[in-house]
């Protein structure tokens, strides 16, 4: 794919080449003239061209559509919402499109196209590099520009150095000077177009031996976690990386600081943690949005943050037992909402056997701060001015046993619609420190909250390709689309007769030809003419 | 401060109505002389078109009466010399300073902002467009210095100014807040500035491409209404030639903005590049403005076609602009917007 040139331009390019109708009458089609058919269409430009813009299209889909690989929940929401639709798109790849075969197909043979075409322009452009400057045409006065520069004295070695101290090409031929300038305009061409080569591979190594997981992460030395894939409530790992591969590290959440404004809107953020890598000794570290904890072999992001209620629970035989819950927020006031589980409780100290059918959990909001008048619905401020947490308490089998995966952010609602668990009397609203006595005398005390973080830890092998080739790129693009090729030539013609008798001074003549669209060529090519009268102060005669 | 910042926007908003509004003037009484004067003097027109586009540019002396008579009063010398152009070139000129008052007005609008804000105004939407369109306007009087050939098109710069600041001060509008932890960042002053040069870039290139289109309908004789517009434009090869220098200048820019972006979001959100609404349409221009380029640098694809391409680009970029902020949700979430 050839950068913005001029039209004008009569560079043979293969793209051309495949462009051109009317070949000659073709023989008994072999597979082999297929194949080479096959192949040139897929080089031409307008297959590029088209692919672009097929690529374009493709990737608008992944914007309407939830992504699974951008927002999961957003996807069960819309299966949810569309279950006819779901299937349908599903099988399209609808919810995986950057991952799915058509996209796939689109941008390969888009790359294909490219390698097929820059290739050989790659080949052609070395050959031009190591090649001279073109002999002279016969009329230079029928190029774009052209000068005649009289009583010169013939010396053209003079011009040469003038070129060459202006980085010019030169060749000096038998009576003429033969100039070049810009093949950095190629040059940066074959490099923003390899470059991009370099940005696949990059996102494809990564895609290989990258990987990265998520979870929440609660204050406190009991809740630490270990960097291991069965710790993180959701991972993704390369096709070529195992659970083995993951760098041993172990995370706790000694502190997390959030400020805010008096509108709720966040200030800043800072977690503070004690990191322990394997067979090290431990040291803290902190760190926040756009300033990740960089570790040895993977990163550590700040996601988001919230409250984490502690509530102990005292069953019928005394025994109590305390629960540390995330709450996940549900908007910007970080009005969360989540429950607590308790499955081993009331369980009879005499025989150790436990009733399933008196198994509790309490379901419910937690509010940082809690409106002062009116119902307590949501929270009014993100910081723990008043906060309060409002519970329905539930008894009965919670639904946990059966193996099947559950939510631990919600009680099971057919455990409630079938009438295994049921709720018991009304919710409450507790402050710090308040407790709650139900119907059968078991008391649940909320003790406080503890702050809780979400993050993601991440590794990408890929990225300093990327990175590399991108800028690579950024410094291919420049040359590629401001640099102009053009070629001069200057050439001693005799004078005519008569015109001078001193035998010191000759006719040159002089002609330019911008190969790239340019305009300020007719300046530059002045200048060109200028320098070269210079050394024998002489009138210059320009034409055109 | 900040009351202020929002006074001077409905004063810049005025300034490019006025400038406007003289324009259409220039554009509509003007013309009363113009087949005249262009018939008397045909070598001065030709030696200002060859003049505004250097090598090249077909002097297109082949629509009559088509160049405008702008070029006649503008190429710098005072209006007294040529006492015929001298009406309609000091209309025009009355119409540029009043940009110029607007445009610095406008700069004293962001300044303003930024001074109350005590950040770089760049936090929400409406500060971004307020940014972009800033600097299409700089662009254009730049353009204008150096090629004052192209006045006529301040009508439609003028038009779109006021539109997109209407919008941006009835619509977009939020009060003042500081930035949110994840903007806090030395990448938001690289990336956003990055992006708001290349949109505004990208948006003032749209209308010498929408102007060439015309003006290309009308060169092919057709006279129905938008190319009867196409009269008053100058000739469709600087147009093009102008759209592709705009586009050309900005491309690298875009490129370089989504890639601070990448480098931004690595550190922000873990990833360099996750697919996002925002980023999945930054995507999309990048193709369609790189298939514009490619599609410019092919003999076989005609200059109309090469242009559409572009409008489609622009498109995309309103698209992403406006679309992604107010419809998708996204981590690019920060309009301001409920």
């Amino acid at each position: 794919m050839p950068a913005p040139n001029e039209q004008t331009v009569a560079e043979p390019t293969v793209v051309e080449a495949a462009d051109t109708p009317g070949r000659p009458p073709r023989r008994t089609p072999s597979p082999l003239a297929l194949l080479r058919n096959s192949w040139r269409q897929l080089t031409s430009m307008r297959t590029a061209l088209i692919l672009l813009f097929l690529l374009a299209v493709a990737a608008v889909p992944g914007s309407l559509l939830p992504q699974r690989d951008v927002n999961i929940d957003d996807v069960d929401g819309f299966r949810r919402e569309h279950p006819d639709l779901f299937p349908i798109l599903d099988r399209l790849g609808g919810f995986d499109v950057y991952a799915s075969p058509w996209f796939a197909a689109i941008y390969l043979l888009l790359f294909t196209s490219l390698v097929g075409c820059i290739v050989p322009r790659l080949r052609d452009h070395v050959r031009a590099l190591r090649a001279v400057p073109p002999a002279a045409p016969r009329r230079l006065d029928r190029l774009p520009r052209h000068a005649v520069l009289s009583g010169h004295d013939g010396d053209l070695t003079a011009i040469a150095a003038m070129l060459r101290r202006r980085r010019w090409r030169v060749v000096v031929r038998d009576g003429e000077v033969a100039a070049e300038k810009g093949h950095l305009k190629e040059t940066g061409n074959l490099l923003f177009h390899l470059s991009l080569v370099g940005v696949l591979l990059g996102v494809a190594l990564g895609a290989s031996y990258g990987w990265h997981g998520n979870r929440l992460l609660i204050a406190g030395p009991d809740q630490a976690f270990c960097n291991t894939v069965q710790q993180f409530s959701e991972s993704k790992l390369g096709q070529r990386v195992d659970d083995g591969d993951l760098p041993r590290f172990c995370l706790e959440l000694t502190d997390f600081e959030a400020t805010f404004l008096p509108s709720g809107q966040p200030e800043s953020f800072r977690a503070r943690v004690r990191v322990e890598p394997w067979g090290r000794a431990a040291y803290p570290a902190s760190f926040s949005v756009n300033d990740p904890l960089r570790l040895d072999g993977a990163n550590v992001y700040l996601l988001g943050h919230g409250y984490a209620p502690v509530l102990r629970y005292t069953d019928r035989h005394g025994r109590s037992q305390v629960s540390v819950q995330a709450f996940l927020s549900v908007d910007g006031n970080l009005t969360s909402e989540g429950a607590a589980f308790f499955p081993d409780v009331n369980i009879d100290p005499a025989t150790g056997s436990r009733d399933p059918n008196l198994q509790v959990a309490f379901e419910g909001l937690y509010f940082p701060t809690t409106p002062e008048d009116g119902p307590a619905i949501r929270s009014v401020h993100p910081e723990e001015r008043a906060p309060g947490l409002f519970l329905r308490a539930y008894r009965g089998n919670l639904g946990l046993d059966a193996g099947i995966p559950g939510s631990v952010y919600a009680i099971d609602q057919r455990q409630v619609a079938n009438g295994r668990l049921k709720q018991v009397g009304d919710g409450k609203l507790l402050r710090p420190g308040e407790s709650w006595t139900l119907d059968d005398g078991t008391t649940l005390e909320f003790l406080g909250t503890r702050k809780y973080i979400t993050l993601t830890v991440r590794h990408d092998p890929g990225e300093p390709v990327v990175l590399a080739s991108a800028a690579l790129l950024l410094v291919g693009l420049m040359p590629a689309l401001f640099v102009r090729r053009r070629r001069v030539w200057f050439r001693v013609v005799p004078a005519p007769a008569g015109a001078s008798t001193t035998g010191r001074s000759s006719l040159v003549e002089v002609g330019g030809l911008p190969r790239t669209d340019y305009p300020g060529f007719a300046e530059e090519f002045d200048q060109l003419v200028a320098a070269a009268t210079v050394p024998p102060v002489l009138r210059k005669e320009e034409t055109n | 401060m900040a009351a202020l910042s929002d006074q001077l926007l409905v004063v810049a908003i005025l300034g490019y109505l006025l400038a406007m509004i003289i324009h259409a003037a220039e554009y509509a009484f003007g013309n009363r002389g113009l087949v005249g004067r262009v018939a008397t003097r045909p070598e001065r027109e030709l030696a200002l078109v060859g003049a505004g586009a250097a090598a090249g540019a077909t002097p297109d002396a082949a629509g009559p009466g088509a160049e405008p008579p702008a070029g006649g009063g503008v190429d710098g010398a005072p209006p007294a010399r040529r006492p015929a152009a001298s009406k309609t070139a000091l209309v025009g000129r009355v119409a540029v300073a009043l940009t110029v008052i607007a445009a610095a007005v406008h700069l004293a609008v962001l300044v303003t902002r930024g001074i109350a804000a005590e950040r770089m105004p760049w936090g929400n939407m409406y500060e971004y467009v307020l940014t972009a369109t800033f600097i299409g306007s700089v662009v254009w009087l730049g353009l204008l210095h150096r090629r004052p050939s192209i006045r006529h098109l301040g009508l439609f710069v003028t038009l779109t100014m006021v539109i997109l600041l209407a919008v941006a001060g009835l619509v977009l509008y939020v009060p003042i807040v500081p930035l949110m932890p994840a903007l806090n960042s030395y990448w938001f002053i690289v990336h956003v500035s990055a992006a708001a040069l290349a949109s505004g870039l990208l948006q003032l290139g749209a209308v010498p491409a929408v102007m060439y289109l015309i003006r290309h309908g009308y060169d092919q004789g057709k006279r129905s209404f938008p190319y009867t517009l196409g009269a008053r434009v100058p000739a469709a090869d600087t147009l093009e030639r102008l759209t592709f220098r705009l586009h050309a200048f900005a491309f690298p820019i875009w490129t370089f903005a989504v890639m601070a972006g990448a480098v931004w979001a690595e550190a922000a959100w873990g990833r360099y590049w996750g697919w996002d609404p925002k980023e999945t349409w930054a995507f999309v221009s990048w193709v369609v403005y790189a298939g514009y380029l490619h599609a410019r640098a092919t003999p076989s694809v005609r200059r109309p076609v090469t242009i559409w391409i572009a409008l489609v680009g622009c498109l995309t970029m309103q698209m992403n602009l406006y679309g992604v902020n107010i419809f998708f949700e996204g981590l690019h979430s920060y309009a301001g917007l409920d």
